[in-house]
């Protein structure tokens, strides 16, 4: 193409330029939109209960993904150390996902069933009492603060039209199950629920 | 990948590659004017080529990246001749890692629990494995904490016995003390507390204490047993010493009593596997010493 036409057209050299950047990104994202192993979940995989999914909000709402991650790349120290790798079937019904890109802390896809209940409310209360040398901070305002559940509905009816198989059922009991609890034992459900859906799947490494 | 979508991906790819070279060269030509024609209030531009060492550099990167598709899986389902994977990489990583400690944690696991005792290896892989795994919850010194058992004060809520403590560490512990406050009462809460103490050695309220006796009788002797002398094969807490997993002042026994508590160590079967549990086991009976 001649470029007196290029240089001179601007509308032209818009789209040109749309045109060469793009294809870098057809190729890579497209194939993934059709691909089994990043649009079907994994076998076991089920939504949040109302309780875990508003746990996972308040997750969002600390921060915790600032300094945690939830993806153990396929490294033999990382699977040693947390389990299986994870892999794109377990992020289906995540909107948006977490894996976060910093690690301070350690990474907390796998973290459902390690440590007990009482274990988790201590350390949210103050992370020193039970890891002396965490840098953590403590999240005691959690242990306080109640759930209302007003709008725990429709964040599930929200999650619905995309994708996530929530019954009416689930949907309409979902003020009842998490009204009154305090946001600490939402979390620590959320928490619980990391990585259980991956118990069993494939070869475990 | 489908058929047409690794097509889709081989031609995107291999057609960026093809367009960028003939844009290049196409537009390497000049004009043989000395300047572009361009003007712009009096600022007018050369007809240079392209600097050689950005064309070099173009065309490195180019034959480089023809290079990668070649040895790399990169143009869709076409695998490359290194059959390299992300997978198998890991899995190289993970063989190679095992064929290298598999064997210690197998020579380890061999020995009896007196033998690994003794022996110095075993104590330090045990204790590694410790504080890798135990240690978040019973401390990097094993003394634990509120809710978590110290393992080195030589009492063991499951009996001193190594089976049992593999039996833990492989398949996790649930412990529930039911709340008895609504049975009890305030006055009885207060009186089984003084019992309680009475039982450990402690200082305690003679007379409130006698009266403790029949309701302790009648609501703990169950599990805690006569006297409380509890029950290792089930787990039930020895009342008859200073140890505390949830504290001995008067207002930790009341809300123990009123409310319950709740322990649960996790399963750890899927992170060590029964090698590496034994070990740890070996090493956590030495703790108790």
């Amino acid at each position: 193409m001649n470029h007196e036409v290029l240089e001179k057209n601007v509308g032209l050299l818009i789209v040109c330029i749309l045109v060469a950047v793009s294809f870098g990104g057809l190729v890579q994202i497209l194939p993934l939109l059709f691909e089994h192993a990043s649009t079907e979940p994994v076998p076991n995989l089920k939504p949040l209960t109302a309780l875990q999914l508003e746990g996972r909000d308040i997750y969002m709402r600390e921060g915790c993904a600032v300094c945690h991650t939830q993806m153990v790349r396929p490294l033999q120290s990382e699977t040693a150390r947390y389990g299986h790798y994870s892999v794109a079937g377990e992020d289906i019904y995540e909107h948006p996902f977490l894996w976060g890109s910093k690690r301070t802390g350690p990474d907390l896809a796998r973290v459902g069933g390690r440590y007990s209940d009482d274990w988790h409310a201590a350390h949210l209360l103050n992370p020193r009492t039970v890891v002396p040398v965490s840098n953590m901070p403590g999240y005691p305002w959690l242990f306080d603060d109640l759930l209302d559940g007003e709008i725990t509905a429709d964040k599930m009816r929200a999650l619905r039209t995309l994708g996530v198989p929530y019954t009416d059922a689930d949907i309409e009991g979902a003020q009842t199950a998490v009204a009154g609890v305090p946001e600490a034992k939402a979390l620590i459900a959320y928490l619980q629920s990391l990585g259980q859906d991956m118990k069993g799947y494939g070869a475990t490494p | 990948m489908s058929t047409a979508m690794s097509w889709f991906v081989i031609i995107g790819t291999l057609g960026t590659l093809v367009a960028a070279m003939a844009l290049l060269f196409s537009n390497r030509k000049i004009s043989g004017n000395e300047t572009t024609g361009h003007e712009h209030d009096g600022i007018q531009e050369y007809d240079n080529p392209l600097p050689m060492w950005w064309v070099y550099m173009f065309i490195i990167s180019t034959v480089f990246a023809v290079g990668y598709l070649i040895y790399y899986p990169g143009l869709g389902n076409v695998k490359g001749i290194g059959d390299w994977t992300e997978l198998k990489q890991w899995q190289d990583e993970v063989d190679r890692h095992e064929a290298r400690f598999a064997p210690i944690y197998a020579e380890l696991a061999a020995m009896t629990p007196e033998q690994m005792a003794a022996d110095r290896r075993a104590s330090q892989v045990g204790r590694r494995l410790f504080i890798n795994n135990c240690s978040t919850c019973h401390g990097v010194t094993a003394k634990g904490g509120f809710g978590f058992p110290n393992l080195t004060d030589g009492e063991w809520i499951y009996g001193r016995d190594f089976e049992a403590i593999q039996s833990t560490i492989l398949n996790g512990r649930i412990a529930v003390m039911p709340p008895w406050g609504a049975a009890l009462g305030d006055d009885g809460v207060n009186e089984v507390t003084e019992y309680v103490r009475q039982l450990a050695g402690l200082e305690h309220d003679t007379a409130a204490a006698e009266l403790g006796v029949a309701k302790y009788n009648m609501f703990c002797v169950a599990c805690h047993g006569a006297e409380g002398v509890g029950n290792e094969a089930l787990g039930y807490p020895n009342l008859n010493n200073d140890i505390w997993l949830y504290g001995g002042e008067r207002e930790q026994i009341a809300f123990t009593l009123r409310h319950g508590r709740n322990g649960n160590m996790p399963a750890h079967r899927d992170m060590l596997g029964e090698e590496k549990a034994k070990i740890l086991a070996g090493y956590v009976m030495t703790l108790g010493e």
